[in-house]
């Protein structure tokens, strides 16, 4: 280990002669340790420095068990070998902050290039990650956010802005901009969920929905009976009801599957975000016409890209600073040190046979 | 309860005793009826709908694998033991299940592959309460990560989805015969079978005697490990079960499926009126006890009261039940003990 970390350094040392030019033999030698030489490193980037080999980067998920990291993570492993690069996923068995920051100080100890955190909570990870940080290791996060300063670039799976706002139209599409419609949310404190919820509700106020009225949000808490029963309990307590958003995987197919089989199926329009397999049964037997979401392979792919560009010193995590991610083309850091990956793609029964995830 | 030790001098004293008990016991499965009822009609008075077909079919089918589970349950808390590894069991089936029904295995086959991992789980369990004489709490505490760990390593963030499961099963998840659906009839089967072999059976007899004191069962001649492994197998096998129809009913499974479980279905068992210290109850009155939680959630969640207080509420009954359940045992001590001076 320390040997890999000598010749990071080196590497590291050299990049920072090549950058600033002015570096003397002097300073070379008296810098003692890898973090200032990094941070003099990252004071400036170079887009054109090529991507090193063999960089060592950990996908660190909010959980191991989760169905969907799992793909983006094993997507960000499969881009690494791209590069030359050496990925690999650890993680906690459930989804808590606490569990993450024992293996952020491990992935630290250990020597890494870069992190890649999907943050179970944005501010308890934040000393950890800073740690990290301070020996050097670059922090990317993506799905979950940790907080801006504790992190060098969050990718953004799609703007949350636009989430909201499409999950509205998609909805208001399919019951033709008419009627009471409720939402299926995860648990009440989910960052992610309670920001597209806000973007969902001020789309709501625009005088194209006038005639939509949110009467409920209900919680689910990702947990199959519980987002069973607060389905039924949304159907029953709402018996006008129209239609259903779940921006959640587990909360859409819970909902999908009880209505399947329910004297509801056909009278209650539901969408929201899921993964095209999780959703196949029910798009086929007609319970879902549509629904949305990115693909979280190539949320992996441009996270693993952003994290060995950051290590490369090709980028800072700068606003306006570009990089290039493979077969995914240019991509231009936002405000934030944010890097949003696309629009969210809708799923129909017309397409979701070309996906497999 | 231990009328099955009592001398043969005192028989009438014991018998009327044990009706006493019978009666103080069957009135716990009434006042849990009652409450019930009242419960039912507070909602349905406020929400028509609660009462529809449709919400009706909600409640039995939202009942029918936690209290398929309680039964299990209190079959071992009945021999003063606990089965803290269900929870992890179902999981642990529900996706291995899934995972050979997704790669074309017959439903059939796939059930009793289910059934046999719980009894599996349910040997390691049995065994190392009864043989080794390790505490309950701590063997199932132990089961109950082994087994998690097991699903986490075999699920490996795979998932099982609804379009990979035979329809057959999705049928069986949410299907109906007669307007009955099938998940609750199974479970009242199961219920109905295990109450009947605890009731009537000598050796059903002897799980309550093991319960109210293991070392007088013992003495009696009673085959208290034999008993207690068994009451795990049936524990597991009915965990094993019930992870199929988990599969069955919500068709998506993931590796952490029914995790937390365990705390439900004890708390749907010691408000059913099974006393955790053993001996007393019956998988009526735990399945009633699944029953009113279930009820309760859906109930609150119609009323559309705050999610908090049905964490509250679940709280606020397993106290209330365990009060009584002291004071009813102190009675019935004194009652049995006048009963045997007579």
């Amino acid at each position: 280990m320390t040997p890999m970390r000598l010749t990071a350094a080196a590497t590291l040392l050299s990049l920072a002669v090549a950058a600033c030019g002015g570096t003397t033999k002097s300073s070379v030698t008296s810098a003692p340790a890898p973090a200032p030489a990094s941070s003099s490193a990252a004071a400036k980037a170079d887009p054109n420095a090529p991507l090193k080999e063999g960089m060592k980067l950990a996908f660190l998920p909010k959980q191991i068990n989760n169905p969907y990291e799992t793909i983006v993570d094993n997507a960000g492993i499969e881009a690494a070998k791209e590069f030359k690069g050496e990925a690999k996923e650890v993680g906690p068995s459930d989804a808590s902050a606490s569990s993450q920051i024992s293996y952020i100080n491990t992935l630290t100890q250990q020597g890494h290039d870069a992190i890649l955190i999907a943050a179970n909570d944005a501010n308890a990870v934040c000393g950890p990650l800073q740690q990290a940080r301070a020996k050097g290791t670059k922090v990317v996060s993506y799905d979950s956010d940790a907080a801006p300063e504790c992190r060098d670039l969050f990718i953004n799976q799609a703007s949350s802005e636009e989430v909201g706002r499409s999950q509205v139209r998609l909805l208001a599409d399919l019951i033709g901009k008419k009627g009471e419609i409720a939402i299926l949310s995860a648990t009440a404190n989910a960052t992610n969920q309670n920001t597209w919820i806000k973007y969902m509700k001020d789309e709501l106020t625009k005088p194209d929905y006038k005639d939509m009225k949110l009467v409920k949000v209900a919680y689910g808490d990702d947990d199959d009976q519980k987002s069973f029963t607060e389905t039924q309990g949304l159907l029953q307590a709402y018996p006008n009801l129209k239609g259903i958003i779940s921006p959640t995987t587990v909360g859409v197919s819970a909902a999908a599957r009880y209505i399947s089989g329910s004297k509801y199926k056909g009278k209650i329009t539901l969408t929201g975000l899921g993964t095209p397999n999780q959703m196949r049964q029910f798009v086929k037997d007609g319970t879902v016409e549509k629904f949305a979401l990115w693909n979280p392979k190539d949320l992996g792919y441009l996270a693993s890209y952003a994290a060995a560009a950051l290590v490369s010193g090709q980028i800072t995590g700068a606003q306006g600073e570009t990089f290039k991610a493979g077969k995914l083309g240019e991509r231009t850091i936002g405000a934030n040190g944010e890097v949003i990956l696309g629009p969210p793609f809708t799923f129909d029964a017309a397409n979701i046979d070309q996906f497999d995830f | 309860m231990t009328a099955t030790t009592a001398p043969p001098g005192r028989e009438v004293g014991a018998r009327g005793a044990r009706a006493l008990v019978d009666l103080v016991f069957r009135a716990r499965e009434l006042s849990l009826v009652a409450a019930l009822a009242v419960l039912v009609a507070v909602t349905a008075g406020i929400n028509g709908n609660f009462l529809s077909g449709q919400g009706v079919e909600d409640i039995l089918l939202n009942t029918a694998i936690l209290a398929l589970l309680a039964v299990g349950q209190s079959v071992v808390v009945i021999t003063r033991n606990i089965d803290l590894s269900v929870g992890s069991v179902v999981g642990l089936v529900a996706f291995v299940t899934g995972d050979v029904l997704a790669r074309g295995a017959g439903l059939v086959p796939a059930v009793l592959l289910g059934v046999a991992i719980g009894a599996a789980c349910g040997l390691v369990n049995g065994l190392l309460v009864s043989f080794c004489r390790v505490p309950a709490l701590v063997v199932t505490l132990g089961t109950l990560y082994v087994i998690q760990g097991l699903d986490h390593y075999i699920a490996h963030g795979r998932q099982i989805n609804a379009v990979d499961l035979p329809p057959a099963l999705l049928a069986l998840g949410n299907g109906a015969v007669l307007g009955v659906p099938y998940l609750p009839l199974i479970t009242l089967a199961v219920m109905l079978a295990v109450g009947a072999y605890l009731r009537a059976y000598p050796s059903g007899r002897e799980f309550y005697a093991i319960g109210s004191s293991p070392e007088a069962a013992r003495l009696a001649g009673v085959p208290v490990r034999r008993r207690v492994l068994a009451a795990y197998l049936v524990s597991g096998g009915l965990a094993g079960l019930a992870g199929v129809l988990w599969l069955a009913r919500f068709g998506t499974v993931v590796g952490d499926s029914a995790n937390g479980w365990e705390l439900l279905v004890v708390s749907a068992v010691v408000v059913g009126g099974v006393a955790i210290t053993g001996g007393v109850g019956s998988v009526y009155g735990a399945a009633l006890g699944a029953l009113l939680l279930t009820t309760i959630g859906s109930a609150l969640v119609v009323l559309r009261v705050n999610p908090f207080w049905q964490q509250a509420i679940t709280g606020a009954l397993l106290l209330l039940a365990i009060s009584v359940d002291r004071v009813l045992a102190v009675r019935v001590a004194r009652l049995l003990r006048k009963g045997g001076r007579r």
